[in-house]
């Protein structure tokens, strides 16, 4: 799960990870009081989930109180467009006010799994402030890992080697070490799956310190953290696919026309991919997993049907666990209540799929059978023609 | 013969008591799989069908002479679970679980370096050895006893391949599948290394999504090291950019883990990529025929 920079920053501060002093805001005049009791110089900051919010026009510094008046006005309520919201943006409804830094250097930090060691790493660099993706692209040499063994914990000499590659002395080499120990214990102690820092910061008084800070937490370890579900940020995600989670569907909207209905999160890539490979267009990917029941398969009807474009759907089941013939009777009773009007295409196979075809068949419902995979596909995609 | 499991294996059902656990116990039993133990901690001296319970692993194992484990216990559970089957030296541990946290998986795979346990999943289907030994959740019937290898990231679409293959006629030697989470316990290249070496193997299909780089790592390995013919499918061509799909590990992230990128390194080590899911089986009846 994605979080905000501020909710990021308050979890790194309780494990001792320096970050800038600030509080997030609802109002312009929140903003305001908060920059207030900071001080000085501040940054009004968009908070969304998305990075490059600085081109964007979503973050300022502001030097008085009325130009965080002013800044907090414009930005609350805009349309944040920025290289990760595409095109269509997205309202900003907080801002984080912190205060702000002396910047004497910008500096890249970031922990994550490196799927092909199966270790937490972490990758340093002195671009800081740039993408990280094109500087492993076009400058890989000036990126520095490190992969951190999950019982010993990082290695401190190792680390000083990084900080002197990023030609960090005097101290500042220290507090580099501090900084990544700090951020380690947050990373393992909140089961992050993501903990980037860019910009780390120095600042002229020799401090080092997160100036952003993108956290993302595993879902899978919730129920270690119980308190993490009241993180999430409903305005960040998809209504439809918030509402499939609670009936243990995994729903995901696309912009074709085809939905799709399907056990297993691989067979419905598949499925998604042989509609487009026959010149169709998913419209969704939805796995409604291995327990599937008459009240999911119910749900998922609806939660296809909510999107508008869709115009025709395909189910697609393989009977492993999942018997086709509870699938069937799920499917007939789910489209006498929803009331389906645009045309289904129903593929049955493995477990019981005979009689889950007889099934169908004694309905009277105008549902398309398909026995082989692509059979199933072309028919769909016949359908919208 | 066939890779890692057979008719002599005797296994133990770790979660023996909860739902999935019982009735995946009863369809493994049913398709030959010699099952001997159940464990469930504080139910040790019960039985489940005539199968006796033990409190932990170790104790399953001396009292059964188990030498292999199916995991249905509770994600939160699995890390001790599967710890405990790797300090009882089994040899082949499946955990079926789904949900596992990411860092738990770390440090198991830290923990499995060096030790005699060969981890299969988590979150995965499991192993057959058709005819002879099932160690998970998979649908026995579409199988057929034969000498193609399957391996594979993903349950129903495995599926769906095996029915292909038993179709045209082709059966299996043995289908694994690894599951769909960031650090499985097994990867392809074990695999593909245990069907090159397997006398009874012909062949191997490989079924991969999008996500991580395992699929690009495995291509590079059958190119250096495998005489047998691989043919591989790629799901998720149509999937979007950092949308987790379904499984933990089916993420494009940082414009990386694609499916083109993914087909564009198994083509270019030789290895012939289906186009369409529907065409896994032919696929391979293709390479094997026209030689």
């Amino acid at each position: 799960m994605k979080i905000h920079e501020y909710q990021g920053k308050e979890l790194l501060k309780k494990f001792g990870v320096a970050v800038p002093k600030g509080e997030v805001a609802f109002t312009v005049d929140e903003a305001v009081k908060i920059a207030r009791e900071l001080g000085g110089v501040v940054v009004v900051k968009a908070q969304i989930h998305a990075g490059g919010r600085g081109k964007g026009g979503g973050v300022k510094i502001c030097k008085t109180l009325n130009e965080v008046k002013d800044a907090a006005g414009k930005i609350l309520g805009m349309k944040l467009v920025t290289h990760q919201t595409g095109p269509e943006g997205k309202i900003v409804k907080k801002l984080l006010v912190e205060k702000g830094s002396n910047i004497a250097r910008e500096l890249y930090l970031g922990m994550t799994l490196d799927r092909t060691n199966s270790k937490v790493t972490l990758m340093a660099s002195s671009e800081g402030g740039m993408e990280i993706e094109k500087v492993a692209a076009e400058n890989p040499e000036k990126i520095f890992k490190l992969a951190i063994d999950p019982f010993g914990g990082i290695d401190s000499v190792a680390v000083k080697n990084i900080a002197g590659k990023l030609k960090l002395s005097g101290g500042l080499d220290e507090k580099f070490c501090g900084f990544v120990s700090a951020l380690y214990k947050a990373y393992t102690e909140l089961d992050a799956s993501l903990a980037e820092i860019n910009p780390l910061v120095v600042t002229k008084e020799g401090e080092v310190i997160a100036l952003d800070a993108k956290i993302n937490l595993d879902d899978n370890a919730f129920f270690r953290h119980p308190e993490f579900t009241a993180l999430l940020d409903p305005d960040e995600e998809d209504s439809m696919e918030l509402q499939a989670k609670k009936f243990d569907l995994n729903y995901i909207s696309l912009n074709g026309n085809i939905g799709c209905m399907v056990n297993g999160a691989g067979l419905a890539m598949a499925t998604m991919d042989i509609i487009k490979l026959y010149g169709g267009e998913p419209a969704n990917f939805l796995d409604v997993g291995g327990g599937a029941t008459k009240e999911n398969v119910a749900e998922a009807f609806k939660i296809i049907l909510h999107d508008p474009k869709v115009k025709a759907i395909l189910i697609n089941i393989f009977g492993g666990i999942v018997k086709c013939d509870m699938i069937a009777e799920g499917i007939v009773a789910a489209a006498k209540e929803v009331n389906i009007k645009v045309p289904l295409v129903v593929r049955l196979q493995g477990t019981n799929c005979e009689i889950g075809a007889g099934i169908i068949k004694k309905s009277g419902l105008n549902i398309i059978s398909a026995n082989g995979f692509a059979e199933a596909a072309k028919k769909v995609v016949n359908c919208i023609k | 013969m066939s890779i890692w499991i057979n008719k002599n294996t005797k296994v133990m059902v770790q979660g023996i008591t909860g739902g999935a656990g019982q009735f995946h116990t009863r369809a493994c039993k049913e398709y030959g799989t010699n099952i001997v133990a159940g464990v469930t901690p504080g139910k040790g001296g019960q039985n489940f069908e005539g199968i006796p319970v033990f409190n932990s692993v170790a104790e399953a194992k001396k009292e059964t002479g188990a030498n292999a484990s199916m995991i249905f216990v509770p994600a939160k559970f699995c890390y001790s679970a599967i710890k405990d089957a790797i300090d009882a030296e089994l040899g082949i541990v499946v955990c079926i679980t789904e949900g596992i946290p990411t860092l738990d998986m770390v440090k198991i795979k830290k923990y499995l370096e060096g030790k005699k346990t060969r981890l299969i999943g988590p979150n995965c289907p499991g192993i057959i050895s058709p005819g002879s030994c099932k160690l998970g959740i998979m649908p026995g019937f579409i199988h057929k006893e034969g000498r193609i290898g399957v391996i594979s990231r993903s349950g129903t679409l495995t599926y769906e391949a095996v029915d292909q293959l038993t179709k045209l006629g082709l059966g299996q030697s043995t289908c694994i599948g690894i599951g769909g989470d960031p650090v499985p316990g097994t990867n392809f290249i074990d695999c593909l290394q245990a069907f090159e070496a397997d006398p009874e193997t012909d062949a191997v299909v490989m079924i991969g999504e999008i996500g991580g780089s395992a699929e690009e790592d495995a291509a590079r390995f059958v190119k250096a090291n495998m005489k047998k013919p691989v043919v591989a499918f790629i799901a998720g061509q149509t999937a979007p950019k950092g949308k987790r799909m379904g499984h933990a590990g089916a993420i494009i992230s940082g414009g990386h883990g694609t499916a083109a990128e993914k087909i564009e390194a198994l083509e270019s080590c030789g290895i012939k990529v289906s186009k369409s899911p529907g065409d896994i089986g032919e696929t391979l009846y293709a390479r094997i025929t026209h030689r």
